[in-house]
């Protein structure tokens, strides 16, 4: 089965990227441990750090992750409906996730201390922001597949096996949940121990 | 991949932030007594790891399907790469910070010493 090679061919090489995104994020976080006293005067992580905001942001994320995985075993068991209702829960989960975080970046910029207020905050704004951005891309990822699965009958249908495509999208977003618990851990909670 | 993997996966990593978020809530809630400073520290990095492995095991499925070892090869050696570069990145950082920290009288004596050494 030809497809079947293709399916693990592409599986293979989307976690090879999601590897080198890793060594990309491993430069933020050690840019942001290195930056992490030099607030210029400005706010440091113990300020920035709202408890049961981020709390809401965790658990939002956490279970759209486990949504998007609901979405992965409806395709393997073939239930359509349920792929189009576990991804629409989590599109919407991560739209509110992206929401409360452009929320706590006006809020920052309002006050003044954008990332140009001090070190800290730039390495701040690179690394959360960058996770932002990733969680954008798979919002817009979520919007095409859905696109392409409404015009086929069948997951495997050619051209490009849905279901590969699907599991990719999966890993991606999980892989995004992985990031989220060293940016809440090591950027917020950490804050309460300076 | 099965949904009870999944649930399994999505019930730890939710106590395990319950226990990250319980603790910070802790610090404050007894004026930063208990836990203190450096246990809250340990606390929150080890439950970071803790989940991280479960994600990692029962979201993104290491070790398990048919390309499992190949995956798994290529997740050490991410694992290596990031842990030389946040690692270096620190030692390396702090350890120049705490030279920069010095008078220079302190730097005169440290470099002295230092060529004493050799």
């Amino acid at each position: 089965m030809k497809n079947t090679t293709d399916h693990k061919a592409s599986i293979f090489g989307f976690w090879l990227y999601l590897m080198s995104d890793c060594l990309l994020f491993a430069s933020l976080f050690a840019t942001f441990a290195v930056l992490r006293g030099n607030t210029f005067g400005g706010p440091n992580a113990e300020e920035l750090l709202n408890v049961p905001f981020v709390l809401a942001e965790t658990l939002v994320l956490l279970t759209s992750s486990f949504t998007a995985g609901v979405a992965l075993i409806a395709a393997q068991l073939n239930k359509r409906a349920w792929v189009f209702g576990a991804l629409a829960a989590t599109f919407i989960l991560g739209a509110t996730f992206l929401g409360l975080e452009l929320h706590e970046f006006a809020g920052l910029i309002a006050a003044g201390d954008g990332p140009g207020r001090s070190a800290f905050l730039s390495a701040f704004f690179a690394l959360v922001g960058t996770h932002g951005l990733h969680v954008a891309a798979g919002l817009l990822w979520m919007l095409i597949l859905s696109a392409q699965m409404l015009s086929r009958p069948d997951f495997e249908a050619a051209p490009g096996n849905v279901r590969t495509k699907l599991l990719a999208l999966g890993l991606f977003w999980h892989f995004l949940d992985v990031v989220w618990i060293g940016i809440f851990s090591l950027v917020y909670l950490l804050g309460a121990t300076l | 991949m099965t949904i009870k993997n999944y649930s399994i996966g999505f019930a730890l990593s939710l106590m395990l932030t319950a226990l990250s978020f319980g603790a910070v809530w802790l610090h404050y809630y007894n004026h930063h007594r208990w836990p203190t400073h450096q246990e809250l520290f340990v606390w929150i990095i080890a439950l970071a790891v803790v989940q991280l492995a479960v994600q990692v095991y029962f979201f993104l499925h290491l070790g398990q399907g048919e390309a499992a070892r190949l995956n798994a090869a290529m997740f050490a050696l991410a694992a290596v790469l990031v842990a030389v570069v946040v690692g270096g990145s620190l030692w390396i950082m702090t350890s120049l910070n705490a030279r920069m920290q010095m008078s220079p009288d302190q730097m005169m004596e440290y470099m002295q010493h230092q060529n004493d050494a050799m």
